[in-house]
């Protein structure tokens, strides 16, 4: 591991050497306001979000988010083993970018706190442009170290630690196409599992035919993705941009996601529609109903780790009120941005077991569920 | 935990190399400034709303079994 970082480190080093460099130009000062509401499956999750970017000096910018999800869930999970609770997580991040003739240094903190979670994490990145700022090369590494606590038991506490390495490229093909390819390598390492869930196990001396016992994942993960984007500019200016990611891991889940957006301005307006697919294998240690008790090494009923097929409509549209021509005052910018996602999840492997049905005859389960968000934004 | 390694490697082996590139090479940009203003417009930025992606992100690893590849490094989540 140290090894790792120490040749990690010495790279990012080399990439940020003057000799390397041309021009840059560092990200645009701006301010966002975000409010956000997620209802489905018996789940409301509101809260807002603020982002606030500003430049120092010539060469640096910070940049910091707020962000909390205030939770009352009464999912399928909670509604068959546990009770309905409320819950709010609340999430600050901070980041510093260094600009250097054509490279630029990032360094972010994140720190997420809910009553039986923590989570910190730090990350570095380093961007150079290239061949005249046609290409610019990332390269990332971020360090998470969470804390899994239980509120029923206060001597409950599980460490995991996480690493992310990165690599991105980003490419101007023509004078209407920019591209871009993302690597992503992340390895989990510690409690993985939830410490509330259960996975249930045929039992016929049961009444329903199953009892629950709590599930237990491997203490390793490791995932591989790879995401491809390209963004088009259509000749009566509009845009169109397709996305395609491939994603495997340890755990033996192997997921496509695609989408496509459309993007179309009008006067102060612009309207953007998106369709995402995205369709992944179950986890090697996944089952809906395990044969018996203690049944396998590692077991989990985790509808996320299901086999499942998921689709996102999404409908924006954005407002600018303010302008360079209509300017107020230190703001150049401004403008307001609602948005709507329409997601429908299939689980192909994940039973309803609030229909009542007998054992083995369960419907399968379906998520539907909207997402809102709202949004001012502001330029200065 | 070795194939990590190696895969690792070979990424970092592939960016150094795209850098030394840019240091030596005489490639001629393809695309001059002055023809960049279509891709200068707002409607084609890779990521127009951060503060929205980050969040919209957040929402899908919370409800899929995949992460990442998505060119942002994301932050810990309590998503269990």
């Amino acid at each position: 591991m140290q090894l790792r970082l120490r040749t990690l480190l010495a790279t990012l080093a080399f990439v940020m050497t003057p000799g390397l460099v041309f021009a840059s130009v560092l990200p645009e000062d701006r301010a966002d306001v975000l409010y956000h509401h997620y209802t489905g499956g018996g789940v409301d999750i509101n809260g807002p979000s603020v982002l606030v970017r500003k430049q120092v000096g010539k060469s640096v910018s910070l940049v910091g988010n707020y962000y909390v999800d205030m939770i009352s869930s009464a999912s399928i999970d909670v509604v068959t083993t546990a009770s309905p609770y409320d819950e709010e997580r609340t999430q600050w991040s901070l980041g510093v970018d260094y600009l250097r003739g054509n490279s630029t240094l990032r360094l972010g903190y994140t720190s997420s706190e809910e009553s039986d979670y923590d989570a910190k994490t730090y990350s570095i990145s380093a961007s150079q442009d290239m061949f005249g700022s046609l290409t610019t090369v990332t390269l990332s590494y971020a360090f998470g170290d969470d804390l899994v606590r239980r509120s029923d038991d206060e001597t409950f506490e599980k460490p995991v630690q996480r690493q992310i390495y990165g690599v991105g490229l980003t490419q101007i093909l023509t004078k209407n196409l920019i591209t871009a390819i993302n690597f992503e390598t992340v390895t989990d390492e510690g409690y993985l599992n939830n410490p509330y869930r259960s996975v249930r196990y045929f039992e016929p001396s049961e009444g329903r035919g199953y009892r629950y016992e709590q599930e237990l994942y491997p203490n390793t993960r490791t995932s591989n993705a790879v995401g491809l984007r390209g963004k088009y500019f259509l000749p009566y200016r509009a845009a169109l941009e397709g996305e395609y990611r491939f994603f495997t891991d340890t755990w033996d889940i192997e997921a496509h996601t695609a989408s496509l957006t459309y993007v179309q301005p009008w006067k102060n307006w612009t309207f953007t529609t998106k369709f995402r697919y995205h369709d992944q294998t179950g986890a090697h240690f996944y089952s809906d109903l395990f044969p018996r008790a203690q049944a396998t090494n590692f077991r989990g009923r985790d509808k996320e780790l299901s086999e499942l097929t998921s689709m996102t409509l999404t409908l924006k549209a954005s407002y600018e009120f303010l302008d360079d021509s209509r300017g107020w005052g230190f703001l150049k910018k401004g403008s307001i941005t609602g948005a709507i996602d329409m997601l429908g999840v299939d689980y192909h492997e994940f039973s309803d077991l609030t229909a009542g049905a007998p054992i083995g005859e369960e419907p399968l389960y379906k998520l539907e569920a909207n997402i809102f968000q709202i949004f001012f934004s502001f330029w200065y | 935990m070795n194939m990590v390694n190696r895969a690792t490697a070979r990424l970092l082996a592939f960016a150094l190399g795209l850098v030394i590139l840019a240091g030596c090479s005489n490639i001629e940009p393809w695309v001059a400034p002055y023809e960049r203003d279509r891709l200068a417009d707002p409607i084609m930025a890779l990521d127009a709303d951060p503060v929205s992606t980050s969040y919209v992100q957040h929402v899908y690893e919370a409800r899929e079994g995949a992460r990442g590849g998505e060119g942002a490094v994301g932050g810990g989540c309590g998503c269990n």
